[in-house]
């Protein structure tokens, strides 16, 4: 098989990954396109560019489409791709799982889109709180096909972790104990338990939403006996924990790249695999701190508010663990560790705000304004989105055998960095003025309008920058520079394949003795002793 | 709009003094990490030469400190948080009968006083007077929130939450629904008008005052009022049965918006709410209206003599 035919029924885990993140790139564009919109809507008080109807179809669309058909499945997509190179397996334990987990979900996206052309998207935000979803406050289709999509993407998404749990568990080298994984494998692995316990909530409530629309039950119809929080409570206990599944893979990326242009290793594997673990295990007792605003009785939400706020101490662990890599080494600054090193100052901003919401009285004032925006933005987009670019530039070398322009590598981040403080910043500010989210307009109250013009104008330069990222990935899988195999110098597995890496990855078995096997090919007279 | 920052009460105050003092630790510990990766990046950049640093793994003393230092800061913040929790929260189940109920509609706030008293947007309060607030929802979730006075509380359908609400001195404070709530949600502003002892008073008699004797092209109205089905949805004062489906329009000359925040409330915009709802506010929930220019006329005239 060749041309498209080779990628639709593709089951090797390099080409399933390739899909991935081609599929995550265009529903990146599209969810960009909708955050312009609204930023446009949003440049100047009382603008009537577009509807409130059209204003909350662009919110819930922005918020699905970045959640479940970037971030999870470009996560997965690199997951997929590097597990099994760094693990020094030939391929994924369920190659068949793997395509299909991800045609669910890229089918899922495809159906959520579709919504467009059948009379509305959906319009009740990412969160979909009943009842404003119940049939008689929404009674298009654009919910049920949110509900739909949502299923196929959560289905997909538990096959992708199935694939990734048991290949971590049965395909590594031999040599590679549990403690001696890379730790993106190991944060991949740790995602994906969470994803297992996770994503099922998630689809359980849509069951029981679509069952509302479609069957008339009233699980969260409060005039027959049914409860809003019954949906609040299923959707954030799925929630919460997925804002560490679409971070952790990404601390992994930065767990990579920070130490191979420091040219030391990482500063605490133990603490660094560790705290990974306490932080999935405490985000499932932070759910509530979403519902702070609902009077929930004191000592409930006091429980929520200490989880909430001891998960800052293994993420300051992994933080600081990061720096004391770079100490002491001899720092290359190549585009991807520039998007490393501006990932730990921005999601260190995401970091602290988050601890104000934990903090339940100034929860009290700041949920639900722009504050919150601007804090997800930081984490999200400034952690997970920095982290990503990084990935791209230092992993693209192996996937495409090319180097990526380093030149325009340069204006991709600094457009980026410009662009997204200016946009996300000046939010915290408009929050703490009492701005709240999710309205299509605002009345012209002092500083408003200068300041979301400023943050309009911010997110404009955001995608000029992310424009020469996408020109620089199509001029570069062409013309790049060839990369040879290793050309970071890197200490992990997949450098010691061809890049790209034949069908069969490894044509002898890799034997692992250290965290670090081509350190120790690479320096035979200092290889690494073990530190557990 | 007001701010968290310019709190007038004694429990938004207290909710400044605690996000002052997290703003406070989070810029030391930002300046931490930012000085340190500062330092790295000057101190340890790549100068030339193939050798590589000395190979550090860890060391357990110094991630031993940056585990327990954190976690010592959110042990104390834990413990600011939950004494402001105990003195800004009001009592969920106390058997006192509420000083104010609050209900949150699609896409408007009534309120209702304890002598039966109605009415929209608007909200008078005495001030000094730490009030209970009983806080619900005729339809979604919706959010009570007037930054400078309260901390904000979802209206839950389904459920009663309460809030202290008070104003240390008179003035207006501005308020807003801070929970998605559909189409106007942008649109579902209102005013918290504090004012002294007496003239709240007053002004809560005036209020409960059964609608006044009209005469002339406000009688016409009148008439229009109940005979176009405006009286179906609408309440024009007093203390009888309460009308929800639509905000009470008793003393609507004394407010100073429509339409939560929409349209300032001159007679050229009651008007076009008469003639045109969907234009004055696309999306609410009035039904379209079919009246004649001289219709509307007699109605704005018998709104106006609603005081």
């Amino acid at each position: 098989m060749s041309g498209a035919a080779a990628w639709f029924c593709a089951i090797d885990h390099k080409r399933t990954g390739i899909l991935y993140l081609f599929s995550s790139l265009l529903f990146f564009l599209a969810g960009g396109l909708e955050a312009m919109v609204m930023r446009a809507q949003l440049a100047a008080p009382n603008l009537k560019l577009i509807t409130s109807e059209t204003y909350d179809q662009m919110f819930s669309m922005h918020g699905t489409t970045m959640i479940f058909l970037v971030a999870m499945p470009v996560l997965t997509g690199f997951g997929v791709y590097l597990v099994p190179l760094m693990i020094g397996a030939n391929d994924t334990a369920f190659p068949r799982l793997g395509a299909l987990s991800f045609w669910l979900q890229f089918f899922g996206g495809v159906l959520l889109y579709l919504s467009f052309a059948t009379g509305g998207a959906p319009d009740a935000g990412w969160f979909s709180y009943a009842p404003l979803t119940e049939k008689p406050f929404a009674p298009g289709t654009g919910l049920d096909y949110w509900a739909l999509a949502l299923l196929l993407v959560v289905a997909g998404s538990i096959g992708a972790a199935i694939n990734l749990i048991v290949t971590i568990a049965t395909s590594r080298a031999q040599g590679m104990a549990m403690r001696l994984v890379p730790l993106f494998v190991w944060m991949t692995l740790v995602t994906s338990v969470m994803i297992l316990f996770a994503l099922p909530a998630l689809g359980a409530a849509l069951v029981l939403l679509l069952s509302d629309r479609m069957l008339h039950a009233h699980f969260f119809d409060p005039t027959h006996g049914g409860s809003p929080l019954l949906w609040q409570h299923y959707f954030w206990i799925f929630g919460h924990p997925e804002v560490y599944i679409v971070v952790l893979p990404a601390f992994g990326m930065i767990s990579e790249i920070i130490p191979v242009f420091s040219r030391k290793p990482i500063f605490g594997y133990p603490f660094m695999a560790t705290s990974t673990l306490a932080i999935a295990f405490l985000s499932y007792g932070v759910w509530v701190h979403h519902m702070f605003a609902v009077a929930l009785g004191r000592n409930f939400i006091a429980v929520f508010s200490a989880a909430s706020m001891l998960i800052a101490v293994p993420t300051g662990v992994k933080i600081f663990g990061w720096i004391a890599t770079m100490w002491g080494g001899a720092v290359r600054f190549t585009t991807a560790m520039m998007f490393a090193i501006a990932f730990l100052l921005e999601f260190t901003i995401g970091g602290l705000s988050g601890v104000a919401f934990a903090t339940v009285p100034v929860d009290w004032q700041l949920t639900d304004t722009y504050f919150v925006v601007a804090h997800i933005h930081y984490v999200l987009f400034g952690g997970t989105v920095f982290a990503l670019f990084a990935a791209a530039y230092y992993w693209f070398p192996k996937m495409s055998g090319r180097m990526m322009d380093e030149t325009l590598g340069r204006w991709n981040f600094w457009l980026v960095v410009i662009g997204f403080n200016t946009a996300f910043f000046v939010q915290h500010f408009l929050g703490l003025m009492g701005m709240t989210r999710r309205i299509y307009t605002y009345p012209d109250f002092p500083g408003w309008g200068a300041l979301n013009l400023i943050s309009t104008i911010g997110a404009g330069i955001l995608v000029f920058g992310v424009f020469l990222f996408g020109a620089n990935l199509a001029m570069s899988l062409f013309f790049g520079s060839l990369a040879g195999d290793d050309p970071w110098n890197a200490w992990t597995l997949e450098w010691s394949v061809s890049s790209p890496p034949t069908l069969q990855n490894f044509a002898q078995a890799p034997v692992v003795r250290s965290r670090r096997p081509l350190w120790d090919l690479k320096h035979p007279e200092a290889p690494d002793e073990i530190h557990v | 709009m007001g701010s968290l920052l310019s709190p007038h009460s004694p429990q938004t105050q207290s909710i400044e003094s605690l996000f002052l003092l997290v703003l406070t630790i989070a810029a030391v510990v930002f300046l931490v990490v930012a000085a340190g990766v500062v330092w790295a990046i000057v101190r340890y950049r790549w100068r030339g030469g193939d050798g590589e640093p000395h190979q550090r793994f860890g060391s357990r003393t110094v991630e031993i400190t940056w585990t327990v230092v954190p976690l010592l800061i959110v042990t104390g913040l834990f413990i600011m948080t939950v004494r402001a929790m105990v003195f800004i929260d009001a009592p969920q189940n106390s058997s006192r009968e509420p000083d104010l109920v609050v209900t949150g509609h699609q896409w408007w706030w009534e309120a209702r006083y304890p002598n039966g008293a109605e009415t929209a947007a608007d909200i008078h309060i005495p001030a000094s007077r730490r009030l209970l607030v009983r806080i619900e929802s005729a339809d979604v979730v919706h959010d009570f929130w007037a930054p400078e006075l309260a901390r904000k509380m979802d209206a839950v359908p389904g459920r009663s939450s309460y809030i202290w609400l008070e104003a240390a001195e008179p003035g207006t404070y501005l308020g807003t629904c801070s929970e998605f709530c559909g189409a106007d949600h942008a649109w579902m502003r209102f005013r918290l008008i504090a004012e002294p002892e007496h003239a709240f008073e007053a002004w809560l008699t005036r209020q409960a005052q059964p609608p006044p004797q009209v005469t002339g092209l406000a009688a016409q109205g009148e008439q229009l009022f109940h005979s176009k089905k405006c009286a179906d949805c609408h309440a024009t004062g007093g203390v009888g049965a309460p009308l929800t489906k639509g905000p009470s329009l008793a003393h609507l000359v004394d407010r100073q918006q429509l339409g939560g925040g929409i349209a300032q409330n001159t007679p050229e915009n009651l008007a076009l709410w008469l003639t045109s709802p969907q234009a004055a506010k696309p999306g609410n929930r009035m039904p379209g209206t079919s009246l004649t220019a001289g219709e509307a006329q007699a109605l704005l005239a018998y709104l106006e003599a609603l005081r």
